[in-house]
């Protein structure tokens, strides 16, 4: 099913703030085996400069995924949700997420296509902090698969 | 002097250090309970199966936060990472045994951004069995 061009540059409500913990963090750090002092010693991450632990890079899109649940699960788009797959991923930083930041999303389809049979629609979701700052946007492409492919 | 690597030191070609990442059934469960990603493809074989896939597959996720150490690794401070995108072109097989499946990285230089923020765009190659698994996988980095 071809989805509805219109809906390219769609924006949806900011989502919620979403409070970074400290342990939050360390338990994602532990997730991907990464030892690095900067995401669990606060007195690491000050040495580099930062005022508490930092996240790992890809830590935001727990959060970003979240937020772009919105327009998976739109209705009005009618992208078949079951069959949704991740092609392609990017964040770009204006500074790392930290423990404190209480991050809200707003998603936006940047693009909508059908190729060869599948649907892909791209999401952009721009992560503002507590003050209203930019901390990072991330790119999500989401492919549903086409009906006869297995 | 935050970051290890100063930009005159890292010319267009430089190689990071590689390394090796094992997945395991017990990784994929832990990581769906840190990042919130129950899809049942990345614990349920029987699911996995009934949706066409071979087994159990790994977070596309996962792999994307594995293959960056290369490079945070290499800088030491991780908000050197200035931008950092992938391609999921092929599954991670994770078998059901103590072993899982092996995941290598490596990466380098391959272009200068801009010179005068000291940025590096560097490339990596993140491979399981000896195919790729990420593809236009690219991070810039600020250095010192």
């Amino acid at each position: 099913m071809a989805l509805d061009q219109s809906f390219v540059g769609r924006s949806y409500p900011p989502t919620r703030p979403y409070e970074v913990g400290r342990e939050k963090i360390r338990e994602f750090a532990e997730a991907i085996g990464d030892p690095n002092p900067a995401y669990t010693d606060p007195d690491a991450a000050n040495e580099l400069g930062y005022p508490d632990v930092i996240a790992p890079p890809t830590f935001v899109f727990s959060i970003t995924y979240a937020a772009a649940g919105a327009v998976i699960q739109d209705p009005q788009l009618g992208l078949d949700f079951s069959r949704v797959v991740h092609g392609d991923q990017r964040f770009a930083y204006v500074r790392p997420v930290r423990a404190g930041d209480r991050l809200s999303v707003t998603s936006t389809i940047e693009s909508v296509k059908s190729m060869g049979g599948h649907d892909v629609v791209e999401i952009r979701g721009d992560v503002h902090d507590e003050t209203g700052e930019l901390v990072v946007t991330a790119r999500s492409k989401l492919v549903a698969r086409g009906a006869d492919e297995g | 002097m935050t970051v290890k690597i100063a930009f005159a030191d890292a010319p267009v070609g430089t190689e990071l250090p590689a390394q090796t990442f094992r997945v395991t059934r017990a990784s994929l469960v832990r990581y769906a309970g840190a990042s919130g990603d129950f899809n049942p493809i990345h614990w349920n074989d029987r699911f996995a199966t009934e949706v066409g896939l071979d087994g159990v597959i790994a977070h596309g996720m996962l792999t994307m936060a594995q293959a960056v150490r290369v490079v945070t690794d290499w800088v030491g401070d991780p908000g050197a990472v200035v931008d950092y995108g992938v391609r999921f072109i092929r599954q991670v097989q994770v078998p059901d045994d103590d072993k899982g499946a092996l995941v290598e990285v490596s990466a380098k230089v391959a272009e200068v951004v801009d010179e005068a923020a000291g940025t590096v765009r560097v490339d990596l190659v993140a491979k399981c069995n000896d195919q790729k698994v990420l593809g236009m996988a690219r991070a810039v980095v600020a250095l010192s």
